[in-house]
């Protein structure tokens, strides 16, 4: 509310107020406020002209009771007229809160504005510029979007003015874009940059930071004057800039948005400038290692604001390391503060300094550091980042460790991120697995461990590649063998075993601890406990047990002819219990075998996993994977070129080399040439490129994951098809 | 069951908070206070879930009572015991407000602990626990060991509403049936719903353990009998005497099996105030007052109202705290009104004219005239038009309730149902009484 104070105090309204603030319960304040409005209405009946401070008091008191969340739908003429009184500020007030988009009255109030605009009183125009951005319509927008840039670059103009101005028009330009042409004033609003008021400039750089966003090009001079204006404030004293100094922090907010306008554009070409900005960047990176001038919390966020703007833009460039580690080294220090909010910071942008080749290794160095927040931590949203930053910072030395890291920390973690930690790890798993028998085993705990957190997508990978390689298929028999020993299984477990033995049991089936008998015995104590399509999974899984050892057949046949398989309630599972019966006696044993005959290598595809993770991610929020994309196609347009016999040679090494680029690079060389514009979603397509070349599809889209999904039990049912067609 | 009981004030602030159970922790204290008692919109449902917590509250002036719960309870019997608690404390220290609550919360804990026991209501008859809990001093010292052990056995033993060895010179005894009626009626007149909800209430300062039978025009007991006699004709007048109770309930005295079986009430009544029995009826109701509005709009900045009310009893009978309700529109900007009876007073701290009328005869007619200026609003929401509502007290039973005997026996003692003297009283008043405009 206006104060009430000195000459301008509004009696009745003060009363009004402490009256309402004095009412015991909700009803009186109701009956108080009806009796107000009745009294206002009274007196606003028209034929009695009311004077001015009436007037005042009145549309006063109807903007105390809407804030007050009342319906107010009278009052709103009186408040126009107020405007062409000499004290228009309640008026004002009223009408930027309260304003709905009434054809007539806007007319009027926008004479109202228009003549305010032009009388020469700063105090009128801010108070005019300051309601045609509250109330920011379309049709205001119309009528002043011409006007207010002449205001804005105007020589004559009040600083005041000219600040509100500025965001009056980023404001109306936010609303509707299209109605705000700057053309020809564009070189002088860049050049507001150079103002000598700070509030001017701080005001104008938001409306140019949004302008440039939409028309770099148009704006691009804006970099060099940016540039010169934030080395002006970092290397000048706190003392220098009286009003803009914060807790000793010269501009804290001007700088941050200067930052900030900078990582609109890419590095400038021009060498006097980048030099300038390095200078910049490297003294506020100087200045993090000062003692701090006040033990006050105002002091350091503002100081730390600047630096976390600077490091954001350091990582934006992406081209010099020095900087690159300079800042990774003071993150680190941050990851061990006290303060969470720093914690998260740091975590945060070590993600994104952690995809960047040159800080990679400094970031992997914070290894130790960052396994320990994602135990201790007391702040779930510190632990995510966390997890986020070790997915990030994994590559193929330290795999291993981080992976074991994450699984045992997935036994305590919160139920929020569970999901997330499980396609992570299984990412991980896969992308740096060289040994695959690590990889069925670190898959396997994923499963005991959080085994409702395991979508299909997971389990349907684990198959594929232990389809696909021949070397682990022993091991994952044996190992799925054993897992299922436990008295409690995973469903998904269940699923993993029944696919696997179905497929690979005769490879286990020589010790006489895993006959096939007991193979089957085993699955077949977990199939009650099933939901029906596992269980249609454990019927294929049986029929190819009468394939892969016929002295089964008597035991499995017994178990299909029983009343729970072939009349079962399920059409699906009665079907395929009716089928597999009739198949296995009559079928002979070459046609059984021919029709179970072990799966066909699936296709190279990339991993549905990744594209799950994506999309869990939402398409709104940068995710780690999307920036690794986004740098790596940058990498490739901008710098690739002569980067590229070194990738080369990398490539052709043995891959296990401890370099941190080596993987990033790896990648690159594989995807083939044509596929890179569409690399943006194929991350994993190398994964399998020594087992075989990529295919030329293997730049798949979406619909192709998702036809990705669905294949082992597609399988299965084609395989159905044909067995019922032999039987016929 | 009830795992705790909390009162608040009007501003949220505990005046008494009992736990019954552990489940009821400190936080659901607070729960309560920022989710209802400050909600921003208004909570309107007696019963709220936060938290897989259940808080039932019924609000007595500024005072807020609820009891929480984490099981799943009977709503109906909460409320029963939160109405009932409220009984107790009123017959304890009079109104419920948030000063007499402070001055006798030592009472309230008092009363507490005896009346829920681990969260499962116990005896609450006031009767009986005035014997055992009083506001003077430690009741130890007056009471022998004997009186204890008397208080005991009744307390535990099967009339618990009632102590032996009571003894009055004069044997009273007072009954008033207290109704309300409810109607919502159409512009044309035509009733869209009507009922009577209905108590009776009685005091009784009979000596010794008397036996009461209460008799009333019920149409079950009236056919019965009429089909006994085998007269038609008796049938038939009976019958438009006798009234259809829709659904009834009983203070614990009453011998339902005896109701259940002969549709008597016999009972051995507690001593002093209560209330033997509720009821409802929605056949037959007598309206006591008809409301014929008349509204007309005179453009867009004027309003006509006229209301006409017609009483509609016997002649000889008055009716008493006439007040009729007309709501105005929200833009109104001024309101002249003219009626023949009464006072009529545009209030606009509720929006609405209020007209009252001390007394009023039965077939009589009364009339208002209003003139409603409005402010032109440039909001092209029409007025919802809320009915016009009505308040009033008559002196006989809209649902046509009447009482036809009640007989004390008592065998021990030498006085018959006629030394007895009785008193019976009836009062109509309204409930939501309204019709539409």
């Amino acid at each position: 509310m206006p104060a009430v104070s000195k000459g301008d105090g509004m009696r009745g309204l003060a009363v009004f107020i402490s009256d309402i603030r004095n009412c015991k319960s909700k009803e009186a304040e109701i009956k108080r406020i009806n009796k107000e409005l009745a009294n206002i209405r009274s007196k606003f009946k028209g034929d009695k002209a009311l004077d001015g401070y009436s007037k005042k008091k009145y549309v006063c008191k109807l903007l105390f009771i809407f804030l007050l969340g009342h319906d107010i739908d009278f009052g709103h003429m009186e408040a126009v007229n107020l405007l062409s009184s000499n004290k228009p500020a309640g008026g004002y007030l009223f009408i930027s809160v309260l304003v709905n988009s009434n054809s007539e009255l806007i007319r009027l109030i926008n004479n109202a504005i228009k003549n305010d605009l032009s009388s020469r009183n700063p105090t009128f125009m801010c108070l005019a510029l300051h309601c045609i951005a509250n109330v920011g319509s379309r049709e205001m927008a119309e009528a002043f979007a011409s006007e207010i840039p002449r205001i804005l670059v105007a020589g004559d103009t009040m600083d005041s003015v000219k600040q509100s101005a500025a965001l009056c028009l980023l404001r109306l330009y936010k609303t509707s874009p299209d109605l705000v042409l700057m053309g020809e004033w564009t070189s002088r609003v860049v050049h507001l940059l150079n103002d000598q008021h700070m509030g001017v400039v701080t005001a104008a750089i938001s409306l140019i930071t949004c302008l440039s966003q939409k028309n770099p090009d148009e704006f691009k001079t804006c970099v060099s004057l940016a540039v010169s204006r934030l080395s002006r404030i970092v290397s000048s004293a706190s003392t220098d800039l009286q009003d803009y100094t914060y807790y000793f922090v010269p501009a804290p907010w001007l700088s941050c948005k200067l930052l900030r306008l900078l990582q609109c554009y890419p590095p400038p070409e021009d060498g006097a400038v980048k030099g300038r900005l390095v200078e910049c960047l490297e003294t506020i990176l100087n200045k993090a290692q000062e003692p701090p001038k006040s033990k006050k919390v105002q002091h350091s966020n503002a100081k730390n604001a600047i630096l976390f703007e600077a490091i954001s833009l350091i990582i934006h460039y992406d081209s010099e390391p020095n900087l690159l580690v300079r800042a990774c080294n003071q993150l680190g220090q941050f990851l061990q503060h006290r303060e969470t909010n720093l914690r998260y910071l740091a975590l945060e942008s070590m993600c994104t300094l952690a995809s960047s080749e040159f800080s990679h290794e400094a970031v992997k160095t914070h290894i130790e550091t960052v396994i320990n927040a994602l135990k201790t931590e007391r702040d779930v949203s510190v632990r995510q980042r966390a997890a986020d930053l070790l997915y990030a910072m994994c590559d193929r030395s330290n795999a291993k460790q981080i992976v074991a890291e994450m699984l045992s920390y997935l036994e305590t973690a919160d139920y929020s991120i569970r999901e997330e930690m499980v396609l992570k790890v299984a990412i991980l798993a896969e992308k740096y697995a060289v040994d695959y028998s690590w990889y069925v085993d670190t898959i396997l705990n994923l499963i005991r461990i959080a085994g409702d957190y395991v979508s299909e997508e997971v389990w349907y990978r684990v198959i594929q590649i232990v389809i696909n390689r021949d070397d682990v298929q022993g091991y994952a028999a044996k190992t799925v063998f054993e897992a299922l020993q436990a008295p409690a299984c995973h469903e998904n477990m269940v699923k993993v075993g029944g696919y696997i033995l179905g497929e690979f049991g005769n490879l286990i089936a020589g010790d006489p601890r895993s006959s096939p008998l007991v193979q089957f015995n085993l699955l077949h104590s977990k199939f009650h406990l099933c939901s029906v399509p596992t269980r249609a999974l454990l019927l294929s899984a049986y029929i190819k047990f009468i394939n892969l050892f016929p002295e089964t057949k008597a035991t499995i046949q017994e178990v299909l002819r029983c009343d729970s398989q072939i009349r079962n309630s399920d059409v699906e599972l009665q079907q395929r219990a009716v089928e597999y019966l009739k198949l296995s006696s009559i079928a002979s044993t070459d046609v059984l075998a021919t029709v179970l005959e072990e799966m066909p290598p699936f296709p190279e595809r990339e991993s549905s996993i990744l594209a799950k993770l994506k999309k869990k991610k939402g398409p709104g929020t940068v995710s780690v994977t999307d920036l690794e994309d986004s740098k790596r196609e940058g990498g490739e347009l901008n710098g690739g070129g002569e980067r590229g016999p070194d990738t080369a040679a990398m490539a052709s090494s043995n891959a296990s080399t401890p370099s941190p680029s080596a993987d990033l690079l790896g990648i690159r060389s594989a995807a083939p040439v044509g596929a890179a514009p569409a690399s943006a979603g194929s991350l994993l397509v190398d994964v399998f490129s020594e087992a075989g070349p990529a295919a030329p599809s293997a730049a798949v889209n979406d619909d192709g994951f998702l036809r990705d999904l669905e294949q082992p039990t597609e399988t299965c049912d084609s395989l159905l098809v044909e067995g019922s067609g032999d039987s016929e | 069951m009830i795992g705790g009981l909390f009162i608040y004030n009007h501003k949220g602030e505990v005046l008494i908070s009992r736990v019954y159970r552990d489940d009821i922790g400190r936080n659901a204290v607070d729960a309560f206070r920022v989710n209802v008692i400050h909600a921003r919109q208004q909570v309107r449902s007696p019963v709220t879930n936060i938290a897989r917590t259940s808080f039932f509250h019924v609000k007595r002036s500024n005072i807020w009572l609820a009891a929480v719960t984490k099981q799943n309870v009977n709503a109906a019997m909460v409320f029963e015991f939160l109405y009932k608690m409220c009984d107790v404390m009123t017959a304890y220290f009079g109104k419920i407000s948030e000063e007499n609550i402070k001055n006798n919360f030592v009472l309230i804990y008092e009363l507490l602990d005896e009346i829920l026991d681990f969260g499962y209501p116990q005896n609450s008859e006031t009767g009986a626990l005035k014997t055992f809990i009083t506001q003077q001093g430690i009741k130890g010292q007056h009471q022998t060991k004997e009186e204890q052990s008397q208080i005991t056995s009744q307390v535990t033993g099967q009339i618990g509403w009632r102590r032996e060895g009571i003894k009055y010179r004069r044997n009273e005894l007072f009954l008033d049936v207290l109704e309300s009626v409810n109607l919502l009626m159409s512009p044309q007149g035509q009733v869209l719903s009507a009922h009577v909800s209905g108590r009776v209430v009685m005091k009784s300062y009979l000596s010794g353990m008397p036996e009461c039978k209460f008799g009333m025009n019920d149409k079950i007991v009236i056919d019965k009998q009429g089909k006994g006699g085998t007269t038609d004709d008796a049938g038939k007048s009976s019958g438009k005497q006798s009234i259809a109770i829709d659904d009834c309930t009983f203070h614990q005295c009453v011998r339902l099996s005896k109701f259940d079986s002969e549709r008597s009430i016999s009972f051995i009544p507690p001593d002093g105030e209560y209330e033997l029995m509720r009821y409802r009826t929605t056949k037959d109701i007598i309206l006591p007052f008809r409301v014929i509005p008349l509204v007309r709009e005179v453009g867009r900045t004027k309003l006509e109202v006229k209301v006409v009310i017609k009483s509609n009893f016997k002649p000889s009978l008055l009716a008493q705290k006439i007040e009729v309700r007309i709501p105005t529109p929200l833009n109104t900007s001024g309101v002249q009104v003219i009626c023949m009876k009464g006072k009529a007073k545009y209030k606009a701290s509720e929006n609405a004219i209020v007209w009252k009328i001390k007394r009023m005869a039965g077939m009589k007619e009364s009339q208002i005239s209003a003139e409603i200026e409005l402010l032109p609003t440039n909001d092209k929401k029409k007025w919802a038009r809320p009915p016009i509502s009505m308040n009033f007290e008559v002196p006989f039973a809209p649902s046509g309730l009447k009482v036809r005997y009640l007989k004390v026996f008592e065998s021990k003692l030498n006085y018959s149902d006629h030394d007895v003297i009785k008193w019976v009283r009836y009062i109509g008043r309204s409930g939501i009484y309204e019709t539409r405009c």
